[in-house]
């Protein structure tokens, strides 16, 4: 297949996928069931954009970091303060007479705002703590986004960030369209630094800083870099995020929700931001839609059917990512990405696979065997 | 004597949460030194021997259940160990920390769901349950026995590891992991050891921090976790009296900082110290400097 | 590549499940009896900081339903379909289950339990235009500036005040102690009105926050009694509040504690019995004020071990589970009045809705707030582990 063929493909491809979701959106009314799969493309993109910028600095660039939340946080409340409406302020900052600020900012520069104020933050959080190595960059970076919870939440600075309530009332989106498109955008712009000269420069850190060094590429700026444009873009994710929510309180973005995105870059495979979107589909898709059914209580004519009650929808769903973390340990895609070839190898496959389905386990179960020989 | 009195609870209640989180941060710091594995599912474990401490005092006499408790932790530790951990020892280093991540994410909602997410409250354990007066200062007695029982477990732990045999396979294997399995020391059992004697600290210190307390929730082990392995990280992770200097250390700025009236910041000051520890000595207080072989 | 093929086997199975499963959804969907369904959605945690006592808030739910598990609109007989969700306590997590709600159909939605996730989930109910009654959930911003948040219980400006009063009154207060949870609208905005209320009145108040996760109130029980305060104000959720009991209890502590509605409920008789410690909270509801009430739902809770587990194990009955109980027909009472199952309808009647409740007569105000002017203040008396009516107050 040519080079313009591809992107012939792809531009048809991406155009039919966005026109379904205009035809789906006009046609599906909010009360039908289907009504999920909106809300399931929606946070998936925004999840699918932040797990993207998680994998730049974990995936390609091997550094472990977990302050994503934290500089989300960042983003959100960026965007959130700069789009309140004027009129809203005094009943958003109820016990802060109205608050600091008293203007409105457009929308896109908002989010431009909220991606570089999170990147500011990363840039001097990152003179210090880069220096770091592994696990404890780890613990340092988890430790910065407590940090930012606890300022964000503190009341002198309730003026601006309304403390720990909630800030709500700013500007949010009509249409799914635009936070798919939104995100699209970045993790294309995303894909295009990890291709150029700079991402290799990423990736010879992630395979061996000492030889890369040797090489003569810049260590600590490499990495510094990595991990401004990864917050950046953690930042824009939080204002869409926010924009999705339509309110936001920072204590909300908890280490958990760190964690939230670290099992979907895995799950995707680390260093392949393929994966990392299919994961953040299917991430929210489970979450959100299809276990939801086990939260109540359901009855087969006069059975009841038993364990189904509040809570075990996230049981079974710790479940399926132990099992996932288990046995699939190369994630969906491994390092692979996308490619029209592979699809069509896949499909061409396809016949091939569905018949040998049944065999698989116990084919790999064999070829276990032989490695532990 | 005015000031003893007024600041004597502070210190009484650092003191005492240091000596809890102490007795998780030797898990951690454990499980480190062998595995390089940071083990996020231990502070889970810690709720879960904190409710079945619970569940314990109804089916049987209180004597007999905290015992139970201890043998369960253990045997969960040992469990997970098995089941999470040992299948992805090929695997690289950030698949085991997702599976330990996966595993305190089951924990939790698995606690949630048994408990239907209410708190339980933890049994009164006779004579620690007692409140007492120190100095003026009133207190339960669970205060005072807690720094006594970690620094007695911490010299047992310590000569265990220095004179036993399996202590001697502990330090060669944290020290280099292939060129022991090399030299015949059975990795697998040695790691196992490991998990119980952490898990086996980690039940101790449940009983001793609900007693104090009183209430288990699903997510009343992810904060002194996270605590105690920041606690860890501090003195030094891989180093056991650091791992205990350093929750002590932690516990005490907690109080006193909680005491100054910066009530909003007791968790992230946690933080902020450790990062300026960590940027002045990056492998903490009494860790070993690690140097990078080409 | 195999891989691929099992993921997308499962997608597609699942998609499908859910295609069926949305399949009978809808409308016009009839149940067993043949009658057409309705649906009234439950939006409250089950998990979370806050899953204690929205299970106790839902059980009052679902006790009314169980009462009265028809309604008759405009000459024909629906039968009244629950659907519930779990919204984890949680600001994050809260509007996809808002969604899910919507998705489902449902005419009006119940709840929540916690101001912090019906203001996050408001938006979500308001662009599908369904209109949601707040059970208990006090704080100003859940009903102020939109037409489909109504609510059934008092404001936490009218229950600062009325405990800044009592604390005035009663205890010849001078200094008061407040203590919220860091990042929770509720406890957080309650102390604010609690603080402008006692200042008003000449007092001085020291305010503190506690982090997330926190259990060792030690030094908030200490800074209390160093800063010599006269009262203890914790309008916290109940699993906080056994921890600061139990400290309290440990270091002796003399002064009287203050707390909100949350403090009503079984949580807190089970941690403060014994304990030699003086609570006293406002309200909705007394037990005892509807006594064919109280024998009817402590019959229907014990009759179920689901139920009385999620009660706390006891019959003991929390305010919020009355206040569900309330919600509940006074949904039914907005459909009659809608003579229409559809949600745009029922906005437009729930303004002129008014029902007599367990917990009172209710009504709502322009702002869709409920006309209270009444809270009940409770003391618990820690030697017979029950609570006393002390008394209604207002302002």
């Amino acid at each position: 297949m040519t080079k313009q063929k591809k992107w012939l493909l792809s531009c048809i491809a991406i155009a039919a996928f966005l026109a379904i979701v205009y035809v789906l959106e006009a046609t599906i009314p909010k009360s039908s069931q289907w009504s999920m799969l909106f809300t399931v493309l929606e946070k998936g993109s925004i999840y699918a954009l932040v797990a993207v910028s998680m994998n730049l600095v974990n995936g390609f660039t091997g550094l472990f970091s977990l302050g994503q939340a934290g500089f989300m946080l960042i983003g959100a409340y960026s965007y959130a303060i700069f789009t309140i409406p004027v009129a809203q302020r005094a009943a958003v900052y109820q016990y802060f007479d109205g608050g600091l600020i008293q203007f409105t900012l457009p929308v896109f520069v908002s989010i431009l705002i909220a991606g570089i104020v999170a990147a500011v933050f990363a840039f001097l959080i990152g003179l210090p703590v880069l220096r770091l190595k592994s696990d404890y960059l780890a613990i340092a970076t988890l430790g910065f986004a407590e940090i930012i919870r606890a300022i964000f939440q503190w009341n002198t600075l309730g003026p601006i960030t309304n403390g720990s309530n909630l800030l709500r009332k700013f500007a949010t989106y009509q249409s799914a369209l635009f936070p798919i498109i939104a995100c699209g955008i970045c993790i294309a712009i995303i894909c295009l630094l990890i291709n150029s000269s700079y991402g290799r420069a990423f990736k010879a850190i992630r395979e061996d800083e000492i030889a890369a060094e040797a090489m003569g590429i810049n260590l600590f700026k490499h990495k510094q870099m990595s991990f401004v444009i990864s917050s950046f873009f953690a930042g824009i994710g939080g204002a869409l995020l926010a924009m999705f929510q339509t309110t936001i309180q920072a204590s909300a973005f908890k280490a958990a929700m760190t964690y939230e995105f670290l099992l979907i870059v895995v799950i995707g495979g680390m260093g392949s931001v393929t994966g990392s979107i299919i994961a953040s589909y299917l991430f929210i898709a489970c979450r959100e839609w299809w276990l939801r059914f086990l939260d109540s209580e359901a009855y087969i004519g006069d059975f009841k059917v038993p364990l189904l009650r509040a809570g075990f929808r996230n049981v079974v769903f710790a479940i399926i990512i132990m099992v996932i973390v288990l046995f699939y340990r190369q994630g969906i895609m491994g390092t692979r990405e996308f490619s029209w070839e592979g699809l069509l190898r896949w499909f061409r496959n396809l016949p091939k696979n569905i018949k040998n389905l049944p065999n698989m386990f116990k084919r790999k179960r064999k070829k276990e065997a032989q490695i532990n020989e | 004597m005015d000031f003893l009195r007024d600041n004597l609870p502070y210190i009484l209640a650092g003191i005492s949460v240091g000596g809890q989180y102490a007795l998780i941060a030797i898990g951690y710091t454990m499980v480190y030194g062998i595995l390089r594995l940071i083990n996020f599912a231990h502070g889970d474990m810690f709720m879960i021997a904190g409710l079945m401490g619970v569940y314990a005092v109804t089916w049987m006499p209180l004597y007999a259940a905290i015992p139970f408790v201890i043998v369960f932790t253990v045997i969960l530790g040992f469990a997970i160990e098995r089941v999470a951990y040992k299948p992805l020892r090929s695997a690289p280093r950030m698949s085991v920390m997702i599976s330990a991540i996966g595993v305190s994410y089951l924990l939790q909602n698995a606690a949630l769901y048994i408990t239907g997410g209410l708190t339980k409250t933890y049994p009164n354990i006779p004579w620690i349950s007692e409140t007492i007066k120190v100095f003026g200062a009133t207190t339960k007695m669970v205060t005072v026995v807690t720094p006594i029982l970690t620094i007695v477990l911490l010299v047992i732990l310590s000569l265990l590891i220095k004179y036993t045999k399996m202590g001697m396979a502990m330090r060669a294997v944290s020290r280099d992991f292939e060129t022991s399995t090399l030299m015949g020391i059975k990795i697998d059992s040695v790691i196992s050891i490991t998990f119980i004697i952490g898990s086996f600290l980690a039940a101790i210190g449940s009983v001793l921090y609900f007693t104090n307390y009183t209430g288990v929730m699903p997510t009343a082990g992810a904060m002194p976790g996270l605590k105690a392995f920041v606690a860890a990280v501090f003195g030094g992770i891989g180093s056991i009296p650091g791992a205990v200097i350093g929750a002590f250390i932690i516990g005490l700025c907690e109080n006193i900082i909680k005491g100054l009236g910066w009530t909003t910041f007791s968790d992230a000051f946690t933080f902020a110290l450790l990062i300026i520890i960590l940027i002045v000595k990056p492998t903490g207080l009494f860790g070993e400097k690690n140097i990078d072989k080409v | 590549m195999k891989k691929l093929s099992i993921l997308m086997v499962l997608v597609l199975a699942m998609t499908a499940f859910m295609a069926g499963c949305g399949g009978s959804g809808g409308d016009a969907e009839s149940s067993e009896s043949g009658n057409p369904v309705v649906k009234i959605g439950v939006f409250e945690p089950a998990s979370g900081d806050n899953g204690a006592g929205g299970k106790q808030e839902t059980l009052g739910i679902q006790y009314a339903n169980s009462v009265c598990p028809t309604v008759e609109i405009g000459g024909t007989t629906y039968d009244v379909k629950l659907e519930i969700v779990d919204n984890e306590s949680s600001t994050d997590k809260g509007p996809t289950a808002a969604q899910s709600l919507v998705s489902a159909g449902v005419s009006v939605v119940l709840g929540s339990y916690g101001s912090g996730v019906s203001i996050a989930a408001s938006d979500i109910f308001g662009s599908a235009g369904i209109p949601a009654i707040g059970v208990t959930c006090t704080n100003p911003q859940v009903t102020e500036g939109n037409d489909h948040y109504f609510r059934i219980c008092f404001l936490d400006p009218f229950q600062g005040t009325v405990l800044a009063n009592f604390a005035n009154d009663v205890f010849q207060a001078k200094t008061a102690y407040c203590i919220a949870k860091l990042g929770d609208d509720y406890s957080v905005g309650l102390c604010n009105y609690f603080q402008k209320a006692f200042e008003g009145l000449g007092g001085k108040v020291v305010y503190e926050t506690f982090p997330e996760g926190n259990s060792d109130f030690a030094s908030y029980v200490a800074n209390a009694i160093k800063a010599n305060a006269d009262v203890f104000f914790a309008p916290v959720s109940i699993e906080a509040a056994a921890l600061i009991i139990d400290q309290a209890a440990a270091q002796g502590m003399t002064m009287p504690i203050l707390a909100s509605d949350t403090w009503d409920s079984n949580v807190i008789t089970g941690a403060a019995t014994g304990k030699d410690i003086d609570i006293y909270v406002t309200t909705f509801y007394q037990e005892g004020g509807d006594p064919e009430f109280d024998a009817g739902i402590k019959a229907w809770i014990e009759s179920d071990s689901v139920n009385l587990a999620n009660n706390n194990g006891n019959t003991d009955l929390a305010a919020v589970t009355a206040m569900g109980y309330d919600a509940y027909f006074t949904a039914l009472e907005a459909m009659k009045a809608a003579g229409s199952i559809d949600p745009a309808d029922i906005m437009a009647a729930l303004p002129g809705v008014t029902y007599e409740g367990v917990s009172g007569a209710i009504s709502f105000n322009e702002i869709g707030d409920a006309n209270r002017d009444v809270a009940y203040v409770k003391y618990f008396n820690s030697e017979a582990g029950a609570w006393e009516l002390k008394g209604a107050q207002g302002i």
